[in-house]
């Protein structure tokens, strides 16, 4: 498949495509009062790559990868993943949500929340045997938080409590990991440390989807790109799709300038 | 007395009472830790005082088709559907009105125990039935407790508090995100009610020993006086079982070992002894060692900053500051470094000094992140570290 054809067949892409990927979104409307958050959107992730989500404040970011993956119910449209209804394949999806939708002084240990995400495994009557708490351990030197797992949570700084959050999710070993603002309030180390772990999933062959707010890192940590503003602004790889004149599109009169001429210049 | 009510020798019915109060205490201690992890200990509020009117429904009920209107079992039934009734009225005004869940459970409380007091109101006035001591269901009363009213809350008791089992590790992860929780498949709603549906249970099987109105506090003293002793959600919830337990034992036995002491008042203000033993005395989350820590800490700062003060030359405000100085000898009264002042204020600066290169080499980038910028270098580098950094500062300053 060229690249060109990536861009221009959004809305008719053909059911092989739909069927390889890790997820797809048809029709997506979703709304908290009378306004649409989301309208009508069409998202399909290709395979194998890592994709930002991005767009304005309030464009309906978050929103839309949360009612793709049914945490809030869409007015219309579906999801599939890797090309079945959501719910046969959710074994294969690992969630990573925006580290300020907790409460950080929930009394739990960094361990334990490691292990929540191997709660689906466990199911409600297996106990949590030593195996179990290897692959948390395993998941936390991952992102080289492995001296903190007895740790209570409310101690960490922001950079650490995502780490923690991205532990949960490799231990859940899923195949496609979809990621809310991950470098939301971390400090750079982090930044580094979790880009790191997802460029590996991604030589491992995962597919990697994040909501992000920051243009500037947009063309070196992924090279796929969805922009949204309530309504798909336009979805492909990141040299083709990541323009000004999309970002201008997407962002309207609230894009920096100085950004767009940033990226003319790089276009 | 007391020992012997603490020893079940005070007879059947006093035995009889004290474990069937030990057992809800388990049982509301067990449950009402999710409500307490999921921040909706009031909804409990709403669930216990709706089950008011069922209480008068049951009654008329029971009275028309010839009973006396007081078996157990039945009162508690119709008190348990009025109770689901507020339980589902507070969760619809809260999803599909714009009230919030305090306003609403305000309204549903109200309402119900307001319908509640008029039934049971018109029950007093009627000839048919024996209505007498209908309303000790309000704040429980263990006068005359048969066996079969015991074995029900036991039962009752055991039923939720293995359901609880089943279903914390769902619960505790709705509890703490339920975002994940949802992404994960699990039905956020269902579980919800699930919780609400064992507060119920245990609100219902407690109506007969602490009555509706206490029985609030024991679903919500015990997890709150755990979590003083714990940081895991699994600790909480065991510690407050054994909390609950041990109030609803060592209150049923002391109501027991006087005259005229009512059980359920008293088994919440020993549930509450507890909480206030906690709330001081608990070793880290606890008011006295955060005081002492706190206390600590602004020494610690205040010894550092007159410290840096005398090595600067600049004057000293804070009068506790002069005063913790002149009480460790580091400085005499009229202000001036004493010996060991002066090699306190050195070996202050000097830390200063390194720090501020510390900060700047990438090596060691997490120490300057741990580091409190108060203390002693030398408690967080090693020898060989604080030499290299000397060896540094000699370069850097000649």
């Amino acid at each position: 498949m060229s690249k060109a054809t990536h861009l221009t067949l959004h809305d008719g892409q053909s059911a092989e495509e739909l069927a390889h990927s890790p997820l797809a979104v048809r029709g997506l409307t979703v709304s908290y009062g009378e306004k649409p958050a989301v309208f009508s959107v069409d998202m399909t992730i290709e395979a194998g790559s890592m994709t930002a989500i991005v767009g304005p404040n309030g464009a309906g970011k978050s929103t839309l990868l949360k009612a793709a993956l049914g945490v809030i119910t869409p007015l219309s449209g579906q999801a599939s993943v890797y090309g079945r209804p959501l719910e046969m394949e959710r074994h294969r999806i690992a969630y990573v949500p925006q580290r300020a939708s907790v409460d950080w002084d929930f009394p739990t240990t960094v361990l334990d929340v490691v292990l929540m995400g191997l709660y689906r495994e466990l199911g409600l009557l297996k106990l949590v045997r030593a195996r179990h708490r290897q692959v948390a351990m395993e998941a936390l030197e991952r992102v080289g938080m492995e001296g903190f797992a007895d740790r209570q949570i409310g101690q960490l700084s922001g950079g650490q409590q995502q780490r923690v959050f991205l532990a949960r999710a490799l231990a859940q070993g899923a195949d496609l990991y979809l990621l809310d603002e991950p470098f939301a309030g971390v400090d750079a180390a982090t930044e580094k440390a979790i880009i790191a772990v997802l460029k590996t999933l991604q030589s491992q062959g995962k597919t990697v989807v994040a909501v992000h707010h920051d243009l500037s890192t947009v063309e070196t940590y992924f090279d796929h790109v969805f922009l949204i503003n309530q309504r798909r602004i336009a979805q492909g790889p990141v040299a083709e799709t990541f323009t000004a004149e999309n970002l201008q599109a997407a962002y309207g009169g609230r894009l920096a300038t100085a950004q767009l001429d940033r990226l003319s210049e790089v276009g | 007395m007391l020992w012997q009510a603490l020893t079940f020798q005070l007879g059947y019915n006093a035995t009889l009472v004290t474990l069937g109060a030990m057992l809800l205490g388990v049982a509301a201690g067990g449950t009402g830790t999710f409500l307490f992890l999921r921040k909706r200990a009031l909804v409990s509020d709403a669930i216990s005082h709706a089950t008011l009117p069922g209480v008068g429904i049951a009654f008329l009920v029971m009275v028309a088709f010839g009973g006396d209107g007081r078996n157990l079992a039945g009162l508690l039934f119709g008190s348990a559907v009025t109770a689901w009734l507020g339980l589902l009225s507070v969760q619809w005004l809260n999803k599909n009105t714009r009230l919030s869940e305090d306003s609403a459970i305000g309204a549903v409380l109200s309402v119900f125990f307001g319908a509640g007091v008029v039934l049971l109101t018109v029950i007093q006035t009627m000839s048919q039935g024996r209505q007498a001591g209908l309303d000790s269901l309000l704040l429980g009363s263990t006068a005359g407790m048969l066996f079969s009213d015991a074995l029900m809350i036991a039962a009752g008791g055991a039923l939720v508090l293995g359901l609880a089992l089943v279903f914390r590790r769902p619960m505790t992860l709705v509890a703490f995100d339920s975002d994940y929780a949802a992404a994960n498949g699990s039905n956020v709603g269902r579980i919800d009610l699930l919780t609400m549906g064992l507060v119920l249970a245990v609100t219902v099987v407690g109506l007969k020993i602490v009555g509706l109105i206490l029985i609030v506090a024991l679903l919500i003293i015990p997890p709150v006086t755990a979590r003083f002793w714990t940081d895991r959600a699994e600790k909480v919830w065991l510690i407050s079982g054994v909390i609950g337990g041990a109030a609803g034992y060592l209150g049923a036995a002391i109501s027991a070992s006087a005259p005229n002491l009512p059980t359920g008042p008293i088994i919440v203000l020993v549930c509450f002894g507890l909480f206030a033993i906690s709330l001081f005395f608990a070793p880290s989350r606890g008011a006295l060692s955060s005081l002492i820590r706190h206390r600590r800490f602004q020494r610690h700062v205040h010894r550092r900053q007159g410290l840096l003060a005398l090595a600067n030359g600049h004057p000293i405000y804070e009068r506790y500051t002069m005063r913790l100085l002149s009480q460790e000898g580091l400085i005499r009264p009229d202000g001036v470094a004493t010996k060991s002042g002066e090699r306190g204020a050195a070996s202050a600066m000097l830390d200063e000094r390194r720090w501020r290169l510390l900060r700047e080499m990438p090596a060691h980038e997490d120490t300057a992140a741990s580091y409190d910028g108060l203390s002693d270098l030398e408690t967080v580098l090693t020898k060989d570290q604080l030499h290299e950094l000397d060896m540094k500062l000699a370069e850097v300053t000649p």
